[in-house]
């Protein structure tokens, strides 16, 4: 009952069944999309490993190649705090990064539908273009396709890139022990409640601002920390909750989180409040989840409040000995309770 | 079994509606089922109306009840 | 977040449990229903059951409008849907409920179903307007809560003339519930309620007097926050300790004993009792549920369309309706984690996230193992 696969127990129904948004939230329907359909026919090593890059072979003694993709179908496709364009630069930057490598070049895929204005595809590339020098990180190569008008959402971008990992470096979610501890590198929920608030649809005005940041800088500052490091990742779609429970299952360790300690800003609660969301499984898109031996926990937390982009970071909990491989929190009144893997999308409630 | 959160008025706008705000976040939200609101009250909010006030007296003092927990004898102090 | 935090915090929450650590007699077991899903939702969401004595026993009420709401009641939203091609709208809750031929709006939508997640009943209404070539249908769900946000919504639409707009009414009421719960053959130890909060400050404390009088059964109305919920349990110990029954008020800063007469007058005006009523789990109760009335029968989708209501049995080995009732606990049900799950709810009680069952399976299931 404990094992995340007696969630779908039902097979996928290949004869009559549908896409439905579920299978894009991040959660188990999707989870079980990729099992099932991509890596069961992909099938090789690979895909195999789990994470958020593939680590390929060793590139001539310089360390060995790592390779994410990302696709980007947000929407609104402007938002406080960025637009498509930095979000693909920054989403793919820190899938490489997460691996422990250094993210070297990127390449991007357009399809764009036909009478989407002109002026903000150039305000998308331009952001783009920003995002990619403030990073370092040049986008070398690309295509683009257009399609009939009502066949895609303005645009749609799928970025590549690829970076190198020093041999020792490589990290990966398999590798969390019992006694590590768990850090957060800021606040959750921020990106996904801008978006939400954009959505005309819930009538909100908030001052919530999108995270969507590169990482890369305050990965290398971690790493230069002296901090030994176990798991690197960054809590996208599906929020907290999904990250830490893809790793727990990875690495075969349970977690016990500290509700208190998990820091939110006031805004995000407020939003979340009003739709029924729960933050830790609201999309973040510039926050790091790192997992490290205890002993190291202090030196890498001050390391991480060095950087600008971490200066609310946080211990929020601990890995533990579990062969069933659940996340658990002591909530803010002491009680306990899972943090599961999400169900479906999370839509607002009125219940 | 309903999900409605305390939010205070900001803004009384025309066609029966008000502003609200809920830590920084601002919401549009209808008057209809409620009278006498005024800006600076706070309400109760459930899909996008004000189902009623909220009492800031009755709230205190319910929070006051809560304060004096832990003195010995303090199952003498409850609510009617 | 002001209203919000206070009524979260860890230390009074601690305190109130060492409080009622001390309240309870040893020797004897307390029984209590919250009602309301909001209710069971904070109890797992918080953990409070830790924070409890093991004698304080909490039974999952049915007061989760979507966990109640009969398979044939969403058929009837999804062949508006695919058949008479509306623009159906509903709240989020009702997306993933299951219904027959392996359909739920959701994945009627996967098959092209104009189907559209409103926030608000108003939204439905705008919507109307804005497609005045498309038929709005707004599948209208809920306890008295939720039941005077579509009052108004019909009574704009009729003000503004719309030929376009209907609802599928589909609004409960909470005091028969009870009574069905307390008349039931099959007799759950209950020594008293938590009473809703938000369905409460509409209605008052009054309509519970009944309970507490007749069938002496003390009733607590809590606020949804955590403390609420605990300081009711603490007042309903008391009374059962004290040997009283009695309606007390725990959420005083919503509610008083007359609720909210605006409200009900607007319910009122467009809203009339329904003979009987079928309810997931509880069978066919009298006078539980609200239908639209004949003045405004041009609103109502059930005479606008043909979509007669056809009663769809449950899952052979579904316990939705024994949980329900309180009568069992997710665990016991042979399908609970293993087929039914919130990524495949086999019953109604998985899907919404204030069901026992998906209250249990998403936060308490570690407490099984």
């Amino acid at each position: 009952m404990s094992d995340h696969r007696q969630g779908y127990i039902r097979p996928l129904d290949l004869k009559n069944g549908r896409v439905e948004m579920a299978h894009g939230a991040g959660g188990r329907a999707m989870a079980q999309l990729i099992e099932a359909l991509f890596i069961k026919h992909l099938a090789n090593d690979y895909l195999a490993q789990g994470d958020d890059g593939a680590l390929l072979e060793s590139l001539t003694g310089q360390g060995r190649l790592v390779m994410a993709t990302d696709c980007h179908v947000v929407s609104p496709l402007f938002f406080p705090g960025g637009d498509i364009g930095s979000l693909s630069v920054h989403g793919t930057i820190n899938d490489v990064a997460v691996m422990g490598a250094k993210p070297l070049y990127l390449a991007a895929g357009f399809i764009l539908e036909e009478g989407f204005p002109l002026g903000d595809l150039a305000r998308i590339v331009e952001s783009m273009a920003q995002a990619a020098k403030n990073a370092g990180v040049p986008m070398v190569t690309g295509d683009t396709k257009v399609v009939e008008r009502g066949k895609g959402d303005g645009v749609f971008i799928t970025t590549t890139g690829v970076g190198i990992v020093a041999p020792g470096d490589e990290l990966s979610g398999r590798n969390a022990q019992a006694g590590d501890a768990i850090l957060l590198s800021g606040t959750l929920g921020d990106h996904g409640m801008a978006i939400m608030a954009e959505r005309e649809s819930l009538g909100f005005e908030s001052p919530i601002i999108s995270d969507s940041a590169a990482l890369h800088g305050l990965i290398a500052v971690m790493r230069d920390s002296g901090a030994r490091l176990h798991v690197l990742r960054d809590p996208t779609r599906g929020g907290l909750a999904t990250t830490l429970n893809e790793i727990a299952r990875q690495s075969g360790v349970g977690m016990l989180l500290q509700e208190s300690a998990i820091p939110v800003k006031p805004a995000v609660a407020a939003a979340c409040e009003f739709l029924g969301f729960d933050p830790l499984y609201v999309a973040n898109e510039g926050k790091l989840l790192a997992i490290c031996p205890a002993a190291d926990a202090p030196l890498l937390l001050a390391a991480m409040r060095a950087h600008p982009l971490g200066t609310d970071a946080a211990i929020i909990g601990e890995v533990q000995a579990d062969p069933h491989a659940f996340v658990q929190m002591r909530t803010c009144l002491g009680g306990r309770r899972m943090v599961d893997w999400l169900s479906g999308e999370q839509l607002p409630r009125i219940c | 079994m309903c999900l409605a959160i305390p939010a205070q008025v900001i803004e009384l706008r025309e066609g029966d509606k008000a502003l609200v705000e809920l830590s920084g976040v601002k919401k549009e939200i209808s008057l209809a089922l409620v009278d006498h609101v005024a800006v600076g009250d706070y309400v109760i909010v459930h899909v996008g109306y004000a189902l009623n006030k909220l009492d800031p007296e009755e709230a205190a003092k319910t929070l006051q009840l809560f304060a004096e927990l832990g003195a010995a004898g303090d199952s003498d102090n409850l609510l009617h | 977040m002001k209203y919000i935090s206070e009524f979260r915090d860890g230390d009074v929450a601690q305190r109130l449990s060492e409080a009622i650590h001390r309240e309870t007699r040893p020797e004897r077991a307390y029984h209590f229903m919250e009602f309301c899903g909001g209710h069971t939702h904070a109890i797992s969401r918080y953990g409070l059951t830790d924070l409890l004595p093991s004698n304080v026993k909490m039974i999952h009420g049915p007061g989760c409008p979507v966990c109640v709401l009969p398979i044939g009641r969403v058929d009837q939203a999804i062949r508006l849907a695919l058949e008479e091609e509306v623009i159906l709208c509903t709240y989020g809750d009702c997306l993933r409920v299951p219904a027959s031929n392996g359909l739920s709006l959701m994945k009627a939508k996967a098959q092209g179903g104009d189907i559209r997640m409103v926030y608000s009943s108003t939204d439905a209404v705008t919507l109307a307007q804005k497609n005045p070539d498309k038929h709005v249908v707004f599948f209208a769900i809920g306890f008295e809560t939720t039941t005077p946000p579509t009052a108004v919504a019909l009574k704009q639409a009729a003000m503004l003339g719309l030929k376009n707009f209907s609802v599928l009414c589909c609004h409960v009421l909470t005091p028969p519930a009870m009574t069905a719960i307390l008349d039931a053959p099959e007799k759950i130890a209950i020594d008293g309620f938590v009473g809703p909060a938000h369905v409460s400050t509409i209605i008052g404390s009054r309509p519970y007097e009944i309970f507490a009088d007749q069938y002496g059964k003390p009733v607590v109305i809590a606020g949804f926050e955590p403390l609420d919920v605990m300081q009711a349990i603490r007042m309903l110990i008391h009374q059962v300790n004290e040997g009283r029954s009695e309606v007390e008020n725990e959420f005083t800063r919503a509610v008083d004993r007359d609720g909210n007469r605006k409200a009900q007058g607007i319910v009122a005006e467009v809203l009339e009792l329904r003979d009987e009523f079928e309810w997931r789990g509880l069978g066919t109760l009298a006078h539980s549920a609200l239908k639209i009335r004949d003045e405004f029968a041009e609103f109502d989708a059930e005479k606008r369309f043909d979509i007669a209501y056809v009663a769809v049995a449950d899952h052979k080995a579904c316990e939705c309706g024994t949980i329900l009732r309180g009568l069992k606990q997710p665990q016991e049900c042979k399908l609970f984690g293993t087929v039914c799950t919130p990524e495949n709810p086999i019953g109604s009680c998985m899907v919404s996230s204030e069901g026992a069952c998906a209250a249990h399976f998403t936060y308490g299931r570690l407490k099984d193992v």
